[in-house]
């Protein structure tokens, strides 16, 4: 097992793929001989030269555009936007061109492609470079939705989503790319729509997502060390498809569930979770599903405005205490 | 050339018919008057390139061979339709015959286009992407990334802008910071200028082959305007009143079909021959209306198909 950051764990998956099938190509600003804005894919351009790692101009439509061109072609294309807030200037590629094609077409297009992006707050970005907007994808009939939070699962779900047939949207949490991870030896390739149970427990279950799981797991282990509650957390890892199997089947071990989301409130994913619990598992349930979010405002910037907004330990700690009391 | 601009114009004037009668729904945006645009360049594309159009999408779909029942089902929302009733007269598709879609979100398809170029050229497939807008279309965002990008990639793209003289009800002239609103852009893109008549099919022809043979040479993408005219409105719900009766008079006298027939026979084709190609396409046409009439709507559960690769929908385990 070699030990690589969340940050390298992206060119490691990428590299893995583009020596595997020479159709997977990749493009984006300054992705190629900067190695990225993030430093995520250094040594690719090195590799794998000009015609597959490529530059683009400040282009967020024609990046998209040119993706999915591509990838009705015959070609394996992974775009990188920059930052997940710069998705709201090329909206219209990924939501009505992208996500509705293969289904407008009655199937006679496939679009097997990725979109990855930086994504989240918690380094003082500002609300411009700082949003979570899972929800947004989410929310789109025709695209999977992914969020990793380990380097492992960087490496093994970002090959799964470049070898998927369909568009996937590619969520790295950016405050966990300095992250440090175990990744398996050679090849490594994971499954979408599978979530993983991280900790067990029998007295609640958490659902994380991304830089949520290791704050949920932390608050886990207080919570045993301190007061003996036994916690379990799953990580969502995806969001589309939902692995709604581990879900319930974690959820019916106690009956009490708790949603750990750095998105803003309204329409977040553990909405939705809240509302399958309360439709599927309604005669197990103990307590209403709680959801431990970031209000509904925009991400400040100062340490301690930020901090206070974005679920933390303490909060996830005090929250799920309070709510078993 | 003269039977696929007949073929455009009689399939057209069908689906107006049939509008008129209820059996289509929805909206239809016809390119009867623009038909030569299609023609031209379809007839300089070869098997393998690859056509992206708009919302009045009908022509070019059809000139590179698509089913007509296929078409005209897909507005009648049957089974028979060319997208099992998913998609509707704005999105036409034949992917086997290099028709890969028709955009309904303006500007949206120019970077696709531009995508199957790089595609094409990565594979050096020698395949070109033909992209079809309109007048309005070069003030969207999209239209400026796309061009810069097919430059400084040097894609096999030809965009072409059909100047209809309309974005919707406004004259593009009101809109727009220069007088031909694609060919005095190219220049800012390090591209020739390019007007052509779009009502002369031959004309858009040889233009049509030039930046086929410029693209296939790897000299990257072309902008063709091709002034024409519509002779309906925009869409199905425009009557059309805002254009001055002599501006109509004008361009219904510069009509592509009779032109073209005109020339036809002043070089020599017989009249006979060019009366019969139109009576066979008219035959087509009739044939193909009876053939989607007679079809079953699409069965219920087509709603559910076709959202991932795996044919199906769900969205969780
Ligand atoms: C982004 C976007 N804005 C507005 C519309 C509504 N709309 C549909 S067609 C059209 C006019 C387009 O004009 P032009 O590009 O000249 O094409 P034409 O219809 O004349 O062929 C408009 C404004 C749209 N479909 N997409
Ligand atoms: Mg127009």
């Amino acid at each position: 097992m070699a030990e690589l950051t969340y940050r390298e764990a992206v060119a490691d998956a990428i590299a893995q793929e583009m020596e595997r099938d020479d159709k997977v190509v990749f493009l984006g600003e300054d992705i190629a001989k900067a190695g990225g804005v993030f430093k995520t894919t250094v040594g690719l351009y090195d590799k794998f030269g000009p015609d597959r790692v490529r530059d683009t101009p400040i282009s967020e439509q024609a990046i998209l555009g040119a993706a999915m061109g591509a990838a009705m072609t015959g070609l394996r294309p992974i775009a990188e936007i920059m930052f997940s807030d710069f998705f709201a200037v090329c909206w219209d590629i990924v939501v009505n061109q992208i996500a509705k094609t293969r289904y407008m077409t009655g199937g006679q297009v496939t679009m097997p492609l990725v979109i990855r992006s930086a994504n989240g707050g918690g380094v003082r970005f500002g609300a411009q470079h700082s949003q979570s907007i899972e929800n947004w994808a989410m929310m789109i009939p025709g695209l999977k939705v992914i969020a990793p939070s380990t380097p492992a699962d960087v490496k093994g779900l970002l090959a799964a989503s470049i070898r998927d047939p369909d568009p996937v949207i590619f969520f790295e949490q950016k405050s966990l790319y300095g992250d440090k991870g175990e990744i398996p030896d050679g090849e490594h390739v994971d499954e979408l729509g599978t979530a993983r149970v991280v900790r067990d427990g029998t007295d609640a279950v958490i659902y994380a997502l991304a830089a949520m799981v290791p704050r949920s797991i932390k608050a886990a282990e207080r919570l045993e060390a301190d007061l003996g509650i036994r916690v379990s957390v799953v990580d969502v890892r995806s969001l589309v498809p939902l692995d709604t199997r581990t879900l319930f089947s974690e959820f019916r071990k106690s009956g009490r569930a708790f949603t750990v989301e750095e998105n803003p409130r309204l329409c977040g994913w553990g909405a939705e979770i809240s509302s399958l619990i309360t439709e599927e598992c309604f005669w197990d349930m103990d307590l209403p599903v709680t959801r431990i979010t970031t209000p509904h405002i925009p991400l400040a910037s100062a340490d301690n405005l930020e901090d206070q907004m974005i679920p933390s330990v303490d909060r996830i700690f005090e929250t799920v205490r309070a709510g078993l009391d | 050339m003269w039977r696929l601009q007949l073929e455009v114009r009689h399939l057209e004037q069908r689906a107006h018919d049939l509008f008129l009668q209820n059996l289509i729904k929805g909206t239809s945006h016809l390119a009867v008057g623009q038909e030569a645009i299609a023609a031209g360049c379809a007839t300089a594309m070869r098997p393998g390139d690859y056509t992206f159009c708009t919302y009045r999408g009908h022509a070019h779909t059809l000139v590179r061979g698509a089913s007509m029942t296929g078409m005209l089902g897909e507005l009648m929302g049957k089974e028979c339709g060319m997208l099992q009733g998913k998609g509707g007269s704005m999105h036409l598709t034949d992917v086997e015959k290099g028709a890969m879609g028709s955009y309904a979100i303006i500007g949206a398809h120019l970077p696709i286009a531009t995508g199957a170029a790089w595609a094409a050229q990565y594979n050096k497939t020698g395949a070109v992407s033909f992209c079809f807008f309109g007048d309005g279309t070069t003030n969207i965002g999209a239209f400026h990334e796309a061009l810069n990008f097919a430059v400084i990639w040097k894609l096999p793209v030809v965009f072409v802008c059909e100047n209809n003289l309309y974005m919707e009800y406004t004259p593009i002239g009101e809109v727009t910071a220069v007088e031909h609103p694609a060919a005095d852009r190219a220049g800012a893109y390090g591209l020739e200028s390019i007007i052509v008549d779009g009502n002369d099919a031959d004309a858009v022809y040889r233009v049509a082959r030039a930046a086929v043979d410029k693209a296939v040479a790897g000299d990257g993408p072309s902008l063709i305007e091709a002034k024409t005219y519509r002779h309906y409105g925009h869409s199905r719900a425009d009557p059309a009143t805002y254009r001055p009766d002599e501006e109509v008079e004008e361009w219904m006298a510069k009509d592509p079909i009779p032109m073209y027939r005109s020339r036809l026979l002043e070089f020599g084709v017989p009249e006979k021959v060019v009366g019969d190609i139109e009576k066979s396409v008219l035959k087509a046409v009739d044939d193909a209306t009876e053939e989607a009439k007679a079809s079953p709507v699409p069965r219920d559960e087509l709603a559910h198909t076709d959202v991932w690769a795996d044919g199906g929908s769900a969205w969780r385990n």
